[in-house]
């Protein structure tokens, strides 16, 4: 009964705040409710019984992806009226990777339908082998079955991330960075001088 | 706690439910209460470290003082600027505040009392700890005013640095106890190193400590690292246009996750609800007085820390965060392992 409960409740409020997403008229709104819709995904997942994915969703996304994403949008000063001018212009790409997606999404329905995925049920019953947590689970299986898989997609990410570095990273001369081991290293006697003035004399610098 | 109410002739619905329900309460009151009692021990500290009296006035020794400003706070007006985002307004501070309780629900306070004995129990905490910096930045955009929205990005930034690092450490210390349920890992560190009960006494393990309350200090946004309500350059940061009840939520919330993270070093590194040494005698003492002990002590590092370290400048905060605790906690993820494999820990 809870788990019912809690399923329709998740699912309303997530078809609700994705549907906001595009209708909301401010970006910072749109990616409130974006959060929100990741949010009650990783509630989803929960519980089917997949609750390490659910966490990494809720940390990766909600945590890093989406306050960068809110970074960026809340210093943007967007036109309104401007973002709307090019509406009809971008409709036909964006029905066609909608159209894709939903493709997408039904045959992956059908293939679980057809029974060549083995996945878990609602209830969350058999999403992982039995006496194996799902932490286990997923770790069993990505290095070892698919280690290969796992660190081809690992290089990829470190060369996209390292190339990343490469085309933005730019030296800049006329900036004065901190040089701390300098700093740390420097001793008393090299940076003071201890005078001793006679009356009248003053100090030459 | 399920049975009690089974017992008292409930279904196991109904008393699921109740007993939950309690359960929420029995963490979450106790927890505000000592909110209000560590904001008077904070006082207190910060005074005496700076040769001054402190609250003094309310109740014994100014005990009462918190009580007396949540008052006050409370009886205060809502002023809400008319260019704010007013929705987001005030769903900012209740996000501070909520989130800063939900973590609370997978913290072990004993052998079996824990709310929620979840497998991913770490992982947990990293979520909601993440979600902590969404009431500073909707609060920073919403107040629309300069400073709080200064406020807003030096947060965003500051907890993406941090939550890195802390991520490592904390990869650190599941190898070794090999689970991310707090209470699997609290149990795993009973006689770690001889008879002591902690992680912290293994030499590999405790530099991983030292940075993980130092990220900590960072992940709170704690002096020396509170840059997000740096007085000096930024009024008071995200909490400029705040008052009452609001500003209210966002100290409470504060103190709760200062008291959280003072929880998952003690939980974490210091044996959580075990006594510090093996010895058969002190077992007598219940588990949640040794945790309590532990972070009562941890809240003295804070305080201390506070009232002695100088605020950073933000460059030096991005690169102790990225130049300095980025590698080295990934070096200990390394040497941690590499220790763990040749050992045969993992048999």
């Amino acid at each position: 009964m809870i788990q019912a409960f809690a399923f329709y409740l998740f699912t309303a409020i997530m078809l609700f705040s994705a549907v906001s997403v595009i209708f909301a008229r401010n970006p910072v709104h749109s990616v409130l409710w974006l959060i929100l819709a990741f949010f009650n995904a990783a509630g989803l997942m929960v519980l089917v019984g997949a609750e390490f994915i659910a966490m990494l969703l809720v940390i990766v996304y909600v945590g890093a992806v989406a306050v960068l994403f809110l970074f960026v949008v809340m210093m943007l000063d967007i036109d309104f009226s401007e973002m709307r001018a090019g509406f009809i212009k971008n409709a036909p790409l964006g029905l066609l990777i909608a159209v894709v997606l939903l493709v997408e999404l039904g045959m992956g329905l059908g293939v679980w339908h057809a029974g060549a995925l083995q996945l878990g049920v609602a209830n969350g019953a058999s999403a992982t082998p039995e006496s194996l947590s799902n932490t286990a689970a997923i770790g069993a299986l990505l290095y070892t079955r698919y280690l290969f898989l796992f660190e081809a997609a690992g290089i990829i990410l470190l060369v996209a991330m390292i190339g990343a570095i490469v085309l933005t990273h730019r030296q800049r001369s006329d900036t004065r960075g901190q040089n701390v081991g300098r700093q740390v290293a420097r001793r008393p006697d090299e940076a003071t001088v201890n005078v001793k003035p006679a009356v009248g004399q003053g100090v030459t610098l | 706690m399920i049975p009690f109410f089974e017992a008292r002739g409930l279904s196991f619905e109904t008393a699921w439910t109740v007993s939950t329900i309690a359960e929420i309460l029995l963490i979450a009151l106790p927890v505000m209460l000592a909110v209000a009692l560590v904001i008077y021990a904070d006082r207190k500290i910060w005074a005496s470290m700076a040769l001054r009296r402190g609250p003094n006035v309310v109740g014994p020794f100014g005990i009462l003082q918190s009580f007396a400003d949540g008052l006050k706070v409370f009886l205060q007006e809502t002023i809400i600027p008319s260019a704010a985002n007013k929705g987001l307004f005030l769903i900012a501070p209740i996000i501070t505040f909520t989130v800063a309780l939900m973590a609370w629900a997978v913290i072990p306070f004993n052998s079996g009392a824990v709310l929620a004995d979840i497998n991913v129990g770490l992982l947990y905490v990293l979520a909601i700890s993440s979600l902590g910096v969404y009431g500073v930045v909707i609060a920073g955009w919403s107040s629309n005013s300069k400073y709080p929205f200064f406020s807003a990005m030096r947060a965003s930034a500051q907890m993406i640095s941090y939550e890195v690092s802390i991520g490592f450490i904390l990869i650190c210390v599941v190898l070794w106890a090999g689970s991310f349920n707090l209470n699997d890992i609290v149990k795993a560190q009973k006689d770690h190193v001889w008879i002591i009960n902690g992680f912290v006494a293994n030499p590999l393990l405790f530099p991983v400590w030292v940075m993980f309350l130092i990220s900590g200090m960072a992940e709170t946004a704690r002096a020396p690292f509170d840059l997000t309500e740096a007085e000096s350059e930024l009024v008071a940061g995200y909490q400029t246009e705040y008052s009452s009840m609001a500003f209210a939520l966002y100290w409470l919330g504060e103190y709760a996750n200062v008291l959280l993270m003072c929880a998952l070093n003690a939980t974490l590194f210091w044996g959580g609800w075990l006594p510090p040494l093996d010895i058969p005698v002190l077992y007598y003492v219940p588990g949640l007085v040794w945790l309590i002990i532990k972070i009562c002590g941890f809240f003295f590092i804070f305080s201390w820390v506070k009232a002695t370290v100088p605020r950073y400048r933000y460059d030096q905060l991005m690169r102790l965060g990225w130049k300095i605790f980025l590698p080295l906690s990934l070096f200990f993820v390394f040497a941690i392992s590499g220790y763990l494999m040749a050992t045969g820990h993992f048999a």
